[in-house]
């Protein structure tokens, strides 16, 4: 791989990731599930109050982003974006300030957990309108093609964008022009409330990819190697300039639409079953036998980790929400009304 | 001195050429491209041989190349998507949203994206985005290829509304649009593409908030902008004529919002009829007659008076157009109703 600062790490032809992209996947994987769940804890014991849309079992979609993606390369995601954010480099401490909205927040409390911008890590934004992220992805990658640069964006968003406008008119677009942008899929099952399969007539997301003459290919999204191998070839025809790619990652939504959110509509076993299927665990035990990872190295990471999260909330829960009189600084750049 | 077509001249120093709305834009356009690689202009219909519904963009593709000025399927929500992310990408967009009714599609980007970008990033993202829409009311297109909506957007913290009235004030308004780092909304209309006056040469930019006197008078304002400028200064004609001296304000900017030059009227002549074609109801006029109340209450001879298109849909026919559009007729009898008897 090339480009600037993006991790060094790539694939052994054919082979799939090699270890020290596998290794970079599991921290990545420990860390958003390790702040996730921080996250929770703190808002069921009533520590803070924010409102989040958690991530649990979509980690191994966002480390292959955060692996196969250079630096430079840019990443727009959704509402429910912790795992994205992370993987793409926003730094922890000031991400989770953000998401309980203080002034030492990457976005100086702005933006909240919905809202997350960091352009320096290539996040460019996060949307909190279902679909609205890809059209202003296929913009993206329209301002590096047209500068003739060649950095490739991501546009990440759930199953429940493919049924909005935004999304047929982005893709059909970004087909088009033949832009570099992967449009990633991550299809977890549930559009808010209402199952996939209640809500699209076709079988699959990836089925719509011929509606616009790309290429779509549809991966287990609970396995970061799969995801790895799908999207470094998307990202590879991308960087090419041979167009976009819809990559549908199938994965399960283990929280819910928000936190709190009761899951009434969730079939039990179904849930039961994706629970214990979780792609974290599944993903350390596989490094454990292919001997990537020794159980000590894998406890070293979780503990790395944990205590890094901890650091991070004891850090935004000491730090103060912004003043009222932010709220009228950086709603105009030049003078304003 | 007047220009042609009754309207004003411009204090505009340098030389100057006699050209049409369309031109002057189309001017502002071709010079913003030359100047910066960064401008792009995308939305549908603008390349050459068509040039535009209007031809505004008539010969821009043919100099500039059809990856700067590009041709886009029916798509408003990724015509104005894709702006907004090219912008805060680093890129000058110009998207064109052909008739102001179809920005309806285009509303979840302008609104909850554009407008809120750098605010929701704690100013890390910048949207130096333009969209460039014109209405097509007065033409018989009917109910909804009509409307005049700029009070919409003028709602929406985080957005500048523009809207022209000359083609001077259009080349120097679109130019600072283009190259300001906020995102700007520019409302042509139909109705004044062909009309015509002097339009600086060279580069000429006009600063946002700047509202303009287009005929100065001691009796009444006539607070107005775009398209209606021309019916109040047809009105102030026929009521110079009745020895009612009128002052027309043309506001150029709705936001930033000049109240000072509205103000600063009004507490002189004491007497104020704000117009435009966008619905009465609920439309600008209505802003701008509650920052007057604020400010001016106890000084004004009569109350505010508001003209402004009736609160029905606009019919196909040009009678159900006239009965519901306001004209130079009624913006004349809302002046002489606030002059009293």
């Amino acid at each position: 791989m090339s480009g600037t600062g993006g991790p060094a790490v790539g694939t052994d032809a054919g082979e799939g990731p090699e270890s020290a992209a596998r290794r970079r996947m599991y921290q990545l994987m420990s860390l958003i599930l390790t702040c996730d769940e921080r996250v929770r804890r703190g808002l069921s014991a009533g520590e803070f109050a924010t409102t989040y849309w958690p991530a649990t079992g979509q980690e191994a979609i966002a480390a292959a982003l955060g692996t196969v993606l250079r630096t430079d390369d840019q990443l727009v995601t959704t509402y429910r974006g912790l795992h994205d954010q992370l993987a793409k480099g926003v730094p922890l401490g000031p991400l989770v300030a953000e998401i309980l909205t203080r002034r030492s927040g990457v976005n100086a409390g702005k933006g909240g957990s919905m809202h997350i911008s960091h352009p320096p890590s290539g996040l460019v934004l996060s949307t909190g309108i279902v679909g609205s992220g890809l059209p202003i992805a296929t913009g993206v990658a329209l301002a590096a093609q047209q500068s003739g640069s060649d950095q490739v964006t991501a546009a990440s968003f759930g199953d429940g964008a493919t049924g909005t406008g935004s999304f047929h008119e982005a893709v059909n677009l970004a087909a088009l022009w033949r832009l570099p942008v992967v449009f990633v899929c991550q299809n977890n099952r549930f559009a808010e409330m209402t199952s996939t399969a209640e809500a699209q007539p076709v079988a699959h997301v990836v089925d719509r990819a011929a509606a616009y003459g790309i290429v779509g290919e549809q991966v287990d999204g609970n396995d970061p190697d799969a995801v790895y191998g799908a999207l470094d070839e998307a990202v590879a025809r991308a960087r090419s300039g041979a167009g976009p790619t819809l990559l549908e990652c199938l994965t399960y939504r283990l929280w819910g639409h928000y936190f709190g959110d009761p899951m009434r509509y969730m079939p039990r076993e179904e849930l039961d079953q994706a629970r214990a299927d979780e792609p974290v665990g599944r993903y350390r035990a596989r490094l454990i036998v292919d001997g990537v990872l020794d159980e000590e190295e894998a406890a070293a990471i979780d503990d790395a980790t944990r205590s890094q999260v901890e650091q991070a909330f004891v850090e935004a829960l000491a730090a103060e929400l912004p003043d009222g009189h932010e709220a009228f600084v950086d709603v105009y750049g030049t003078a304003g009304a | 001195m007047a220009g042609t077509d009754g309207m004003p001249d411009q204090p505009i120093t340098g030389s100057v050429t006699k050209r049409s709305m369309r031109e002057a834009l189309n001017l502002a356009l071709a010079e913003a491209l030359a100047a910066d690689p960064s401008v792009i202009l995308i939305g549908e219909d603008l390349a050459d041989p068509g040039g535009g519904i209007s031809q505004v963009t008539k010969g821009l593709s043919t100099r500039f190349g059809t990856d700067r000025v590009r041709d886009t399927p029916i798509s408003e929500a990724a015509i104005v998507g894709a702006a907004m992310g090219a912008a805060v990408a680093g890129m000058r967009p110009v998207a064109e949203v052909m008739i102001m009714d179809f920005i309806s599609i285009a509303l979840d980007q302008l609104v909850n994206h554009a407008a809120k970008a750098r605010f929701m990033s704690g100013g890390l993202l910048n949207v130096p985005l333009t969209v460039r829409t014109a209405v097509f009311g007065g033409i018989g297109s009917g109910a909804t290829h009509s409307q005049t909506l700029e009070a919409w957007l003028a709602h929406v913290p985080g957005l500048k509304v523009v809207v022209p009235s000359t083609p001077a004030d259009a080349k120097g308004l679109l130019t600072t649009c283009i190259f300001d780092d906020d995102p700007c909304v520019f409302v042509e209309n139909v109705a004044l593409y062909g009309t015509s006056g002097p339009v600086p040469d060279g580069p000429f930019r006009l600063p946002l908030g700047q509202a303009d006197c287009k005929r100065p008078g001691t009796d009444v304002t006539i607070v107005t902008y775009g398209r209606t400028v021309r019916d109040a200064l047809a009105a102030a004609e026929v009521l110079a004529g009745e020895q009612v001296d009128v002052e027309v304000v043309d506001l150029r900017t709705l936001v930033p919002f000049d109240s000072v030059a509205v103000l600063e009227s009004v507490a002189r002549t004491r007497r104020v009829v704000i117009a435009h074609h966008a619905t009465r109801f609920a439309g600008f006029g209505a802003e701008v007659a509650a920052q007057i109340n604020e400010e001016l209450f106890g000084e004004l001879e009569a109350p505010v008076h508001r003209v402004g298109a009736a609160f029905a849909p606009i019919g196909s026919a040009p009678s159900l157009e006239a009965a519901v559009m306001p004209s130079p007729a009624t913006i004349a009898a809302a002046v002489r109703s606030v002059m009293g008897p």
